[in-house]
């Protein structure tokens, strides 16, 4: 019995939250006693992939296929089918994120598996396979047993710590994959395709500044993005900043858009209304700035500054250059 | 054409969350319940794209009799009809098996909900349901015209967003910016009234998981403030205090 594991690749790279995936898998594979075997679709060379095995991969499954390149939930998840089918598969894990749950949800249709999607913790397995997944936008925890033979989990980020993980394996073995592809999962024509140029993405992010209406108008942005630049963070923003188009909509953080778990979350004159603290309480470290001592956000925060974010972010920015 | 749109009713997004019943069921005392503001975005696409082809709209929703309230206001907003399969769902493999079987039963060019639900967060019905029903299935989608037989999407994708054009029918997760959420006028709200609610049993479907038990994360512990004017100081505690630098 093996544990299959979907990886998303960026440009050739196995992703951050996918390599987690990974050494989740593998700490599974590990309490169930089989082997992780990496589904990687798409161009990649095998130097790319072998890297799984440090995280506890057995192998990497590669399909290259010129029909994989652009993603295609649709074709992935057959591909995904047919990889767990050849390999005995009986948990199939993927990291969460839209094409996570896309590919997840149709898989386990097909298997007929239940499915459980934004996994926070291992699964316990003595007496029944149960796993912990974050509810309510992170206001709960659920504990969920899942009893088909089958089982998909979608795991969020930072549901397992990668040093915990004790990366000790050796580069894995590369196979190439062929799985059958379907017409039915090429219906639909690309128009078109358009990728924001900053390289860091928010759901991969590290470290995030986020910026709400405190910042006061568009023009007064560059501070926020000068302290990002200073500490490799993506930035973001809160729903009525981005409402207002002061910023794009793929950086609006919260309960209608997107969530977020970094080491480090930084808030600049946000306030900290509960729609915003659910897309953000993921985080392991929150940082407040705002001027007024009253602000919500302070309550949900680890480290807190009372003032004004103009002249906070520069001096932040000046320390931050001096880490190095 | 002819629309179906599936709606949960949660918990309002300011609602304080707690468990009773030995942490088995949710409290519901004092919670405000709402439709799923993902899928009132589905709901407001939907009434619009209905209104311009002269189709049809049928509002779904699989859950017990208090959500009624929520329905009602689905059909005041331009539902023609709704369905309430009658079950508290145990889990998305469930609620999916149901919603693909009353849309096997119509002929639905669109089958359009929210991303997620804001109480599970899974994300995962509107995909469940498209494999169930064998027809595409995409999501989050931002923007959803249709020409004839063919519906062009605006997809959000990591770091940006994607267009794609693909023939009907299809099943959709939706979110903002397809639509504003309408807001009943008085006219729908009588009109509403009137209007078909009809109440369906569950058809069976094999249980995938057993019932779920609940838990609060652990308080946060105190905010750590840092005055203004030694704000630099705030990059070194995040280094060896935090270790998050
Ligand atoms: C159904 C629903 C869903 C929602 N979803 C989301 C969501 O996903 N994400 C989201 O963010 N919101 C969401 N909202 C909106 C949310 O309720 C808040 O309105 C929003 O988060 C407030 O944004 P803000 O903090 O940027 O602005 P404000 O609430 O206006 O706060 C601005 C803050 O900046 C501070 N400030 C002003 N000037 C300065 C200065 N010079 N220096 C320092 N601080 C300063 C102020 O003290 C204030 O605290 C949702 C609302 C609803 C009803």
């Amino acid at each position: 019995m093996s544990v299959l594991i979907y990886v998303e690749l960026d440009n050739g790279s196995i992703k951050k939250t996918s390599l987690e995936a990974v050494a989740y898998g593998a700490k599974v594979a590990e309490k169930t006693g089989g082997q992780a075997v990496v589904l990687a679709l798409g161009k990649a060379e095998n130097t790319a992939l072998e890297i799984a095995g440090q995280y506890g991969a057995a192998k990497v499954l590669h399909a290259a296929a010129a029909e994989l390149e652009h993603e295609n939930s649709l074709a992935y998840a057959n591909a995904l089918v047919q990889a767990a089918t050849q390999e005995g598969s009986k948990i199939i894990i993927l990291s969460k994120s839209g094409l996570g749950d896309a590919m997840a949800a149709r898989a386990a249709a097909k298997l007929k598996a239940g499915i459980v999607s934004g996994v926070t913790a291992l699964p316990e397995t003595d007496g029944g396979f149960k796993v912990t997944r974050s509810i309510f936008t992170g206001k709960a925890f659920a504990t969920t047993e899942i009893r088909s033979d089958i089982k998909v989990l979608v795991v969020r980020k930072n549901a397992i710590e990668l040093d915990e993980a004790g990366l000790t394996g050796g580069n894995a073995a590369v196979e190439a994959f062929q799985p059958t592809l379907r017409d039915s999962d090429f219906t639909a024509s690309v128009v078109s395709v358009e990728k924001a140029d900053s390289e860091l993405s928010l759901t991969e992010a590290e470290i995030i500044v986020s910026g709400g209406r405190g910042m006061k108008g568009p023009e007064h942005w560059q501070p926020l993005i000068d302290l990002a630049k200073a500490l490799g963070a993506a930035t973001g923003c809160s729903k009525p900043v981005s409402d207002l188009d002061w910023r794009p909509h793929h950086e609006h953080i919260g309960q209608t858009g997107i969530k977020v778990a970094p080491s480090l979350y930084i808030a600049c004159g946000i306030s900290g209304a509960i729609q915003h603290l659910a897309g953000v309480n993921g985080s392991k470290c929150i940082v407040v700035i705002n001027k007024d001592p009253e602000a919500p956000f302070f309550k949900a925060a680890d480290y807190g500054i009372v003032g004004d974010v103009f002249e906070i972010l520069p001096k932040l920015t000046e320390a931050a250059k001096s880490l190095k | 054409m002819k629309i179906l749109v599936c709606i949960t009713n949660v918990p309002d997004t300011t609602a304080r969350i707690s468990f009773t019943d030995n942490d088995t069921k949710l409290n519901k005392n004092g919670v405000q319940f709402i439709i799923g503001p993902y899928d009132d975005y589905a709901l407001a696409r939907g009434v619009e794209l209905k209104e311009q082809y002269s189709g049809s709209l049928t509002v779904l929703h699989i859950g017990e009799a208090d959500a009624e309230p929520q329905i009602r206001k689905a059909l005041a907003i331009g539902a023609d009809d709704a369905i309430r399969v009658n079950a508290e769902p145990q889990d998305s493999y469930f609620a999916a098996a149901q919603i693909a079987h009353i849309a096997s039963q119509g002929t639905y060019d669109l089958i359009l909900m929210g991303r997620e639900s804001i109480d599970y967060n899974s994300g995962v019905v509107h995909g469940l349901v498209g494999e169930m029903l064998g027809i595409p299935s995409y999501s989050p989608v931002m923007k959803l015209d249709i020409d004839g037989n063919n519906a062009t999407i605006t997809r959000e994708i990591d770091g940006g967003k994607e267009v794609l054009k693909a023939p009907l029918p299809l099943v959709l997760g939706c979110q903002e910016p397809i639509a504003e959420w309408k807001i009943p006028n008085m006219r729908g709200i009588m009109t509403a009234r009137t209007k078909p609610l009809n109440v369906v049993e569950p058809v069976s479907v094999d249980d995938m998981t057993a019932p779920q038990t609940y838990k609060l994360p652990a308080p946060k512990g105190a905010c750590r403030m840092i005055p203004a004017s030694e704000a630099e100081t705030l990059i070194k505690l995040l280094q060896t205090e935090a270790k998050v630098l």
